[in-house]
């Protein structure tokens, strides 16, 4: 591999073409910094409202409305946080956002499992017929139900309840098909051999098949988290009660009544903030699941 | 690791009947497994497996799906929320009054438009971006992989928030770069004119990291040799991106442009946030227009012909793309 390796040309990492004829590589270094420079100016502009954001939320008022604008706060305060939290009650609405995602995450987590085996490895009669009901409901936009659901959840008295808020979406036909795509690389001969010592299908289901399918389940865990972390028009739909707001809610009525935040950018940056950070941490540091996850589904 | 506990013969054992071999993937060793564990258990298992998505599918999507379509043909009110059944029956009363309502055919209008310019600008952005980013980087690629993804997995509704602040004409970070210039920054989402343009901007800003994502995955999926091959018959930089990226490229296009467009057609957080479907209803989309209809005035029944009328324009549009975009070569 280093014998290709052209005096003073930038290693190309991987091992991918070990015999890459020298000017080959040549004719493609002369790019790369092109390639760096289109590349960090778009990732300057993607990056541009999330720094606008972070260091908006500790700016006094003053330099928050200083024209030319401050990037950099020369005074770093934490007013804003202050202000917001005297406002708005963020560690409640934050609790409800956890609770609501985490119990949809598991519900996730178990019933699309359990479809997403049945429909790879058992052999039933509506198998197909399940499996297109399935790819059916990854197309159905979500604003079709919203009105009729209201009335449901209003009829069962489970507006401003968790129960409300998860029930709708304990079961994604996204997971379904995700965990049926991995299920389906188990070879038959392990669930065979399982079964004939005596296992039945949920001792299968759940010794044999779950451990196999883990780096599936933590990819739909994190698409389940942030889909109900960032959901937004069924929790404003079914929640009447400020108490029960999941953070987006909260931050969007905030944001849109202008007696409350008023013209108060600071404030509302650090609302953003709060809102965005978990989010983005979780992200950055679990990042390799999201792009695979993206890729597996897209692939079908 | 995954040695039972019974050694004990699995319990009734029928012989499956003919016919129930019926999984082509299963290879001959599968085929007879399948055939000695018994049929009966299976489709008792495999319903039993199926039943709680299937309630939880049958209340919460199918019931509310069908349920739209009979509010859509009534004059489903505020009263009806308590009593459902008492709707009375106006046949299709709703749809011909949407198609003479103005704010209903501006706000289709509207919701067109963001698709039309949003959709093209997403998925042509979205694929330089993993265009470049396939392009011999490798140490930094994950670096700029995750900045530019970064924007798809934050909440709406923070980004739309923080959207409003940076396009504000006097305290805005746009604004401030106008002044600094010495212009006179333009009121991005207090005009007719720039508030749509802006909610495209930040749809397309919040959504190529999918597009490109995508993309990345379509790029790697090309044979490193299709390429070595073009190059070593003198394909250019530019030929080998038409005639190979390009093609092959082609299912990964046609889902990108199938999810951002369905995606697109759906706007309701952007509007709802930045401009309350203002000025003068000219960021008003079909979305936010049924959400108001509906939830603020309880005009549900005419809401659920919009919901209708904008699902039929989604199922349209899709199995249009799918047609026009199908990969012709097969």
């Amino acid at each position: 591999m280093s014998a290709t390796r052209a005096p003073g040309a930038v290693p190309t990492a991987k091992s991918k073409e070990p015999i890459r004829p020298q000017g080959m590589k040549k004719t493609r270094n002369p790019k790369r910094p092109l390639v760096y420079v289109l590349l960090s100016v778009g990732l300057l502009i993607m990056s541009a409202p999330f720094l606008w954001m972070a260091l908006s939320a500790f700016k006094t008022s003053s330099e928050l409305s200083a024209s030319p604008p401050v990037w950099i706060p020369t005074e770093w305060t934490l007013d804003n946080f202050r202000d917001l939290l005297d406002k708005l009650d963020l560690p409640l609405y934050f609790m409800n956002s956890v609770i609501v995602a985490v119990l949809v995450t598991l519900s996730n987590l178990v019933f699309c499992s359990m479809l997403g085996y049945a429909l790879a490895k058992l052999n039933f009669v509506g198998r197909n017929k399940i499996f297109g009901l399935v790819l059916g409901a990854l197309m159905v936009p979500g604003n079709l139900m919203l009105l009729p659901l209201f009335v449901l959840m209003s009829k069962l008295q489970l507006i401003d309840t968790y129960a409300g808020l998860v029930l709708p979406f304990a079961a994604g036909a996204f997971g379904v098909f995700l965990m049926r795509q991995f299920m389906q690389s188990i070879p038959d001969e392990l669930l065979e051999a399982a079964r004939m010592d005596g296992a039945g299908e949920w001792y299968i289901f759940w010794r044999i098949v779950m451990p196999l399918v883990k780096p599936a389940l933590a990819t739909l865990s994190i698409f389940t988290f942030l889909g109900s972390w960032n959901n937004f028009v069924w929790p404003l739909i079914a929640t009447n009660d400020p108490d029960k707001y999941t953070l987006p809610v909260a931050l969007a009525t905030f944001a849109t009544d202008p007696n409350k935040a008023g013209g108060s950018n600071g404030m509302l940056m650090a609302g953003a903030f709060l809102v965005v950070l978990p989010v983005l941490v979780l992200f950055i540091a679990l990042q390799r699941h999201f792009t695979q996850g993206i890729a597996t589904a897209g692939m079908k | 690791m995954s040695t039972t506990t019974g050694k004990a013969a699995q319990p009734a054992k029928v012989q499956a009947g003919p016919g129930t071999s019926a999984s082509p993937a299963a290879g001959p060793q599968g085929r007879r497994g399948r055939k000695r564990a018994s049929m009966g258990v299976q489709n008792a298992a495999g319903w039993l497996f199926s039943t709680p998505f299937l309630v939880l599918f049958t209340v919460f999507m199918a019931f509310p799906i069908l349920a739209t379509l009979l509010m859509s043909f009534t004059d489903f009110g505020l009263r009806n929320v308590t009593h459902p059944l008492d709707a009375k029956f106006i046949g299709f009363e709703n749809y011909v009054n949407l198609f003479s309502d103005d704010k209903f055919l501006k706000s289709l209008f509207n919701t067109a438009y963001f698709v039309v310019i949003g959709v093209p600008l997403t998925i042509f952005l979205g694929l330089v971006a993993a265009v470049l980013l396939n392009n011999g980087i490798d140490r930094a690629r994950t670096f700029f992989r995750v900045g530019f993804y970064a924007p798809v997995v934050t909440t709406i509704v923070a980004v739309a928030v923080v959207w409003r602040f940076v396009l504000d004409p006097s305290d805005g970070l746009i604004g401030g770069l106008f002044t600094e210039v010495g212009l006179t920054p333009p009121d991005f989402l207090g005009s007719e004119t720039l508030a749509m343009p802006s909610m495209i901007a930040m749809a397309v800003w919040r959504n190529l990291g999918t597009v490109m994502v995508l993309f990345i995955a379509g790029l790697q999926a090309i044979p490193t040799e299709v390429r070595e091959a073009a190059k070593l018959d003198g394909a250019g930089v530019w030929h080998e991106f038409r005639r190979i990226t390009v093609p092959l490229l082609r299912p990964t296009l046609l889902y990108a442009t199938v999810i951002t467009t369905i995606g697109y057609l759906n706007v309701f957080e952007e509007p709802f946030v930045m401009t309350q479907g203002g000025p003068s209803d000219s960021t008003l989309t079909v979305s936010l227009n049924m959400y108001r209809e509906g939830f603020n005035f309880f005009h549900m029944g005419y809401a659920s012909a919009m919901a209708y009328v904008l699902f039929v324009v989604i199922m349209g549009i899709t199995v249009l793309q799918l047609r026009l975009l199908k990969d012709n070569t097969k």
